[in-house]
């Protein structure tokens, strides 16, 4: 059975049927993403003082991914624009290194920044217990410099087992260099390269600590949005991806010597879905790493 | 931005000698398009040292931290209305898809409103 309109235009909605489909989903989308991003301005709207972190992501290997992801919107309308122009190779070869980008991306999130963050401890200090910690939170200072306080100490957890071991009452940690010069000016805004925790060990009862563990989505609201928005926008590299490989195997050249302009606009469909990806990560960017 | 200016409905009129004005078509897309290409790599480009510039511009102290996310925000808008235009072809494109988009941006819109004042007028037991 021939479908219809897949390259012509149907007459009553002037456009060939899969441009309407997509943008009718990416419609769909933007209210998918935007209940999650409103729920974002809402969280941290409402979170009391000190509450939402700054400087734990990691900005270089952010931007970078960033820069990956813009590449790869070039390269797959770039890919498009070869197929209108009858240049098969020249497509085949864009969208290699589009589907490369994609991979690169996921694999830079999954492999290295979300294990990061599992390995990384924080112990939020129950409110009474503030002062006693005040030599790695320097609350005082922040407060004269009319700055948010700090309730949590970071760093490097010594032994992961004894986090819910009822045996051990305290957690020791090689603390990250905020706590562990916390009245350093430098230390009063987030800095662009990532610094490793230092030498220096502190002992936190566990009777003091209000919430410890690893930065997961449990930890805190922050990681919480963090890993929803960031999951769901990698699951939709992974969908993209999955549909560019789909393109670009014999599949695409099969389709390509039936009839080159099908395969253009399947390629036109699936880019603007990327760059509609693209366009989410340009707001996730900022929001989360840098603000 | 590439599709030619053709009216609704020219589907439906395709001529008797539909090899020799398909073939007259493609390649009439192909030179509009290779106009572009240049346009394409400019966008992404730009895009790039935006980026550059936010990451610059987060460590620029503008007073208040919600200063700062607006500042932040602006750029960002700007980059996410350069994607729009040129790499999905918003800035050119056939009448049905923005009345689609104009649906999109009143309840997407509407949708904010609502947390906006979810958070002005809590619910306080």
């Amino acid at each position: 059975m021939e479908i219809p309109y897949t390259v012509t235009a149907r007459p009553d909605t002037g456009l060939w049927n899969a441009k309407v489909g997509i943008w009718l989903f990416l419609a769909s989308e933007v209210m998918l993403f935007g209940g999650l991003f409103s729920a974002y301005v809402f969280l941290r709207l409402d979170a009391p003082p000190g509450h939402w972190p700054h400087g734990l992501l990691n900005v270089p290997v952010g931007t970078m991914n960033t820069a990956i992801l813009i590449a790869s919107s070039v390269t797959v309308v770039m890919a498009w624009a070869s197929l209108k122009m009858r240049k098969f190779r020249a497509y085949w070869w864009y969208m290699l290194v589009t589907i490369l980008c994609g991979l690169i991306f996921l694999g830079v999130k999954l492999a290295y920044e979300w294990p990061e963050k599992f390995h990384h401890f924080g112990a939020r200090i129950k409110t009474e217990a503030l002062e006693k910690y005040e030599p790695y939170l320097g609350n005082k200072h922040l407060l004269a410099k009319g700055k948010e306080p700090r309730i949590e100490i970071t760093g490097h957890l010594h032994n992961e087992k004894a986090l819910n071991d009822p045996n051990i009452d305290e957690d020791e940690v090689a603390l990250d260099k905020v706590n562990a010069e916390p009245t350093n000016p430098e230390s009063d805004r987030p800095h662009f390269w990532p610094v490793h925790h230092t030498d220096k060990i502190a002992h936190i009862d566990k009777k003091d600590v209000e919430f410890a563990g690893m930065f997961l989505p449990s930890f805190s609201t922050y990681f919480a949005t963090y890993f929803t928005i960031t999951g769901l926008h990698g699951l939709h590299v992974l969908g993209g991806v999955l549909v560019f490989i789909y393109l670009w195997l014999p599949v695409g050249a099969n389709l390509y010597k039936r009839n080159p302009e099908h395969l253009a606009n399947r390629v036109e469909v699936a880019g603007l879905f990327w760059h509609f990806v693209d366009l989410v990560w340009i707001f996730v960017f900022p929001l989360f790493y840098l603000l | 931005m590439n599709e030619t200016q053709e009216p609704i409905g020219e589907a439906a009129a395709v001529p008797a000698d539909g090899h020799a004005a398909q073939a007259a078509h493609d390649e009439h897309v192909a030179h509009d398009v290779s106009k572009h290409i240049r346009g394409y790599l400019m966008v992404g480009l730009t895009l790039i040292v935006f980026t550059a510039i936010t990451v610059g511009l987060s460590y620029v102290d503008f007073g208040t931290q919600k200063a700062n996310v607006a500042v932040a925000m602006l750029v960002a808008t700007f980059k996410a209305a350069l994607v729009a235009a040129i790499f999905m072809h918003l800035s050119n494109e056939k009448r049905m898809i923005y009345r689609i988009l104009i649906f999109t941006v009143f309840f997407v819109l509407g949708l904010f409103f609502l947390t906006y004042l979810a958070w002005y007028d809590p619910i306080v037991r």
